[in-house]
């Protein structure tokens, strides 16, 4: 996973609440058994006025103007401002990967949903819980300004505005630390397979039923 | 464990207990996972993962795998088996998880193995999922195991490869919340109308940090498909996890089926699973409750499954909102619905009707909608009333109690097993515009289908839109 420490970035709007994993990668695209490539059909319902399907030539579908991805201002965005609940909805990991495969590294929004948030982190995106009001204060602000950028230093736990306010946010310890060294969970938990053995051979005992094998 | 000042533990907090390997430093906690549910969508990076860093599966014989999202279910396509599924995308992924299970030898119940079906129908029909045990998939609509009093949660593609590497999971303990539903339901009322109100009560993100346990009166005399219903949607009211205690409804659901313990096992698994329930005075973080006698048969009219509105309500103004967020919400929801404000819900005309999905294709779910639709026919306005059985032995038991032959004579089309059209990964889906009476679990734009129009209602009220070509209490039909 490639590390996070410090983003200076442009910031692009989502502004709607409740937006959920099938708006931020439509089903038809999760049949793809790979990782990557999801990027173009990011927000494809909203970004594109006619249906996407898998394989398409996307350089050639008609764009929805009105949506802000589209529009020359927010090109090269990293850093995605959004609403209450980012995220909700279905647990594909399609949608981080979706939102990485653009460009974003990181989301900011007023709350996240669960699976998504937790996905995020798997990902090298880092999603970020502000205030509502916050939150609301960076939307005008973006608005107002051109090319609008936020510096987010994750080692600092701060987001600081081109105006040179520093805004902290709170960032679970474990996930940070994986974070900042791009570190793949699985071969931190390995290092515990003596404890994760220890308390099968105790299952065993006490629930043996877990252990039937399979009728095949 | 004898402390006596040990204070009363809720259902979540004797699961979580259970399977806690150790907690670290960093507030952060390896939980054991007894039981990987796996499908065809969000496990083939997994594999691939596993594959690129060398690694093998920790405990091969706690997988299960079936293909659901991508199967045709239409049966002479589906009678050719993987290679004759027509959409290639679709073939291929059906055939990578054939290829992983074989490969890492994981049991699948593989396309047309009767015992195949929607992954979260398949698990508790087996007995693969038990009461007490931690269960996970990559899929958000895993919570509906914790009807069987089991702590059960989505997980995204990482996760399922971390589960398979370690058979563990780093996780936080969520907070407790008990919605409790008290008294008695009328007639025609059914478990999808409660969790649809539940939502509505909560809102979609009301339970997000929580686990979610579902007690009151009316939880406890639902039956098991009933109780999988509302755990089922607990995510659409954001909590990750929904569970009920076990009582002697999930015993006697779980007893005999091939993959649960028999004879001295199934003894000693009974004395562990009768003390899965909340102690008395075990502390809730947060508590709801809803009075059943005041829940109405239930229909969404918006694009979140929180805008959701009893039989005989009328669509909403944005004017109704004085939050901003809520009026654009509703505003936008509108448009795409292509509803006005004022209108009532019965007046909302159908073009297709789905009767399936994880949510709600269950044999009881399928005897509800037969019940309704006998000797009966289909609306000449409704393009196309689908019914797609959970699993293979769905079906072969709806077959057997003659519901296919119900439906069929109604009009209904009676498909093979999968997800189906609840998210449109298959051929079985919406035109833009349309409007579908769907069984399934989430009306989200675009879900059923580009432009579709999804209203989630419960069996016997999609079954009687069907026949009345809109939107009917069900309550006069009975």
């Amino acid at each position: 996973m490639k590390a996070f420490t410090v983003l200076d970035g442009i910031v692009a709007p989502m502004d709607r609440a409740n937006v959920d994993t099938d708006m931020i990668i439509p089903k038809q695209f999760l049949k793809s058994i790979k990782r990557s490539g999801f990027g173009p059909n990011l927000f494809d319902e909203l970004r594109y006025l006619d249906e996407g399907q898998p394989g398409r030539d996307n350089s050639q579908r008609p764009l929805n103007p009105s949506f802000p991805l589209n529009q020359p201002r927010y090109q090269g965005a990293e850093i995605l401002l959004a609403r209450e609940n980012f995220g909700c909805g279905s647990s594909r990991e399609h949608a981080p990967w979706a939102l990485e495969d653009y460009g974003f590294s990181c989301v900011i929004a007023p709350s996240f949903a669960d699976i998504f948030f937790n996905n995020c982190f798997k990902n090298g995106i880092l999603p970020i819980v502000l205030p509502a009001a916050k939150v609301a204060e960076l939307f005008a602000a973006m608005y107002a300004d051109e090319g609008y950028k936020l510096k987010i230093d994750l080692p600092a736990q701060t987001v600081i505005t081109p105006a040179g306010e520093s805004i902290p946010f709170e960032v679970d310890e474990f996930r940070k630390h994986c974070l900042v060294n791009g570190l793949d969970d699985i071969g931190l938990t390995l290092q515990d397979a003596d404890d994760i053995r220890a308390y099968e051979s105790k299952l065993m005992t006490t629930s043996p039923w877990l252990f039937r094998e399979h009728i095949a | 464990m004898a402390g006596q000042d040990k204070k009363g533990q809720t259902l979540y907090d004797k699961l979580w207990a259970a399977h806690l390997v150790k907690e670290r430093d960093d507030g952060t906690a390896l939980l054991y996972i007894d039981r990987h549910l796996v499908h065809e969508v969000t496990s083939p990076q997994a594999f691939e993962g596993l594959r690129l860093a060398g690694r093998s599966p920790w405990r091969v014989t706690a997988n299960l795998a079936t293909p659901d999202h991508n199967v045709p279910t239409e049966a002479v396509e589906r009678s050719g088996g993987v290679e004759a599924i027509a959409d290639e995308v679709s073939r291929i992924q059906v055939r990578t998880l054939d290829e992983n299970c074989s490969e890492f030898g994981i049991t699948e119940f593989s396309i047309n193995d009767v015992r195949q079906g929607i992954v979260h129908v398949v698990g508790p029909e087996q007995g693969a999922t038990l009461p007490g045990m931690t269960v996970v998939c990559g899929d958000s609509h895993t919570a509906t195991h914790g009807a069987l009093g089991a702590l059960a949660h989505g997980i995204g593609t990482s996760e399922v490869e971390h589960v398979l590497a370690t058979q563990c999971l780093i996780q936080k303990k969520s907070k407790n919340m008990l919605v409790r539903v008290d008294g008695e339901l009328g007639p025609g009322v059914t478990a999808k109308d409660v969790v649809l109100a539940i939502i509505g009560k909560i809102g979609t993100a009301g339970g997000t940090g929580y686990a979610i346990e579902f007690g009151g009166e009316v939880i406890r005399k639902l039956s098991m498909e009933g109780r999988m219903t509302i755990c089922n949607m607990a995510i659409e009211g954001g909590a990750r996890v929904g569970m009920v205690a076990v009582d002697d409804i999930t015993l006697d659901y779980v007893n005999g089926r091939p993959f649960a313990p028999s004879a001295a096992e199934w003894d000693e698994a009974v004395k562990y699973w009768r003390t899965l329930h909340s102690d008395d005075d075990a502390v809730f973080d947060a508590t709801v409750v809803l009075n059943g006698a005041d829940i109405l048969p239930q229909v969404t009219w918006g694009t979140s499954p929180e805008m959701v509105l009893p039989i005989n309500g009328i669509v909403p103004s944005p004017n109704d909102y004085t939050d901003p967020a809520k009026r654009s919400g509703c505003e936008r929801a509108l448009e795409y619905m292509g509803l006005k404000a004022g209108q009532a819900i019965t007046d909302i005309k159908l073009d297709r009707v789905f009767i399936g999905s994880c949510t709600n294709s269950r044999i009881e779910d399928l005897r509800e909608a037969a019940a309704v639709v006998r000797g009966k026919k289909v609306a000449a306005n409704v393009k196309e009333a689908l019914v797609v059985p959970g699993s293979g032995l769905v079906k072969k038991q709806a077959e057997a109690e003659g519901l296919d032959k119900i439906f069929i004579e109604a009009g209904l089309l009676w498909r093979e097993p999968g997800c189906s059209m609840c998210l449109a990964m298959n051929a079985d889906k919406l035109g833009a515009g349309e409007h579908c009476a769907s069984t399934s679990n989430r009306n989200f734009e675009g879900r059923q289908g580009f432009g579709g129009r999804t209203h989630l209602v419960s069996p016997a009220m999609a079954a009687a839109a069907a026949v009345a070509g809109h939107f009917v209490d069900v309550r006069d039909w009975i």
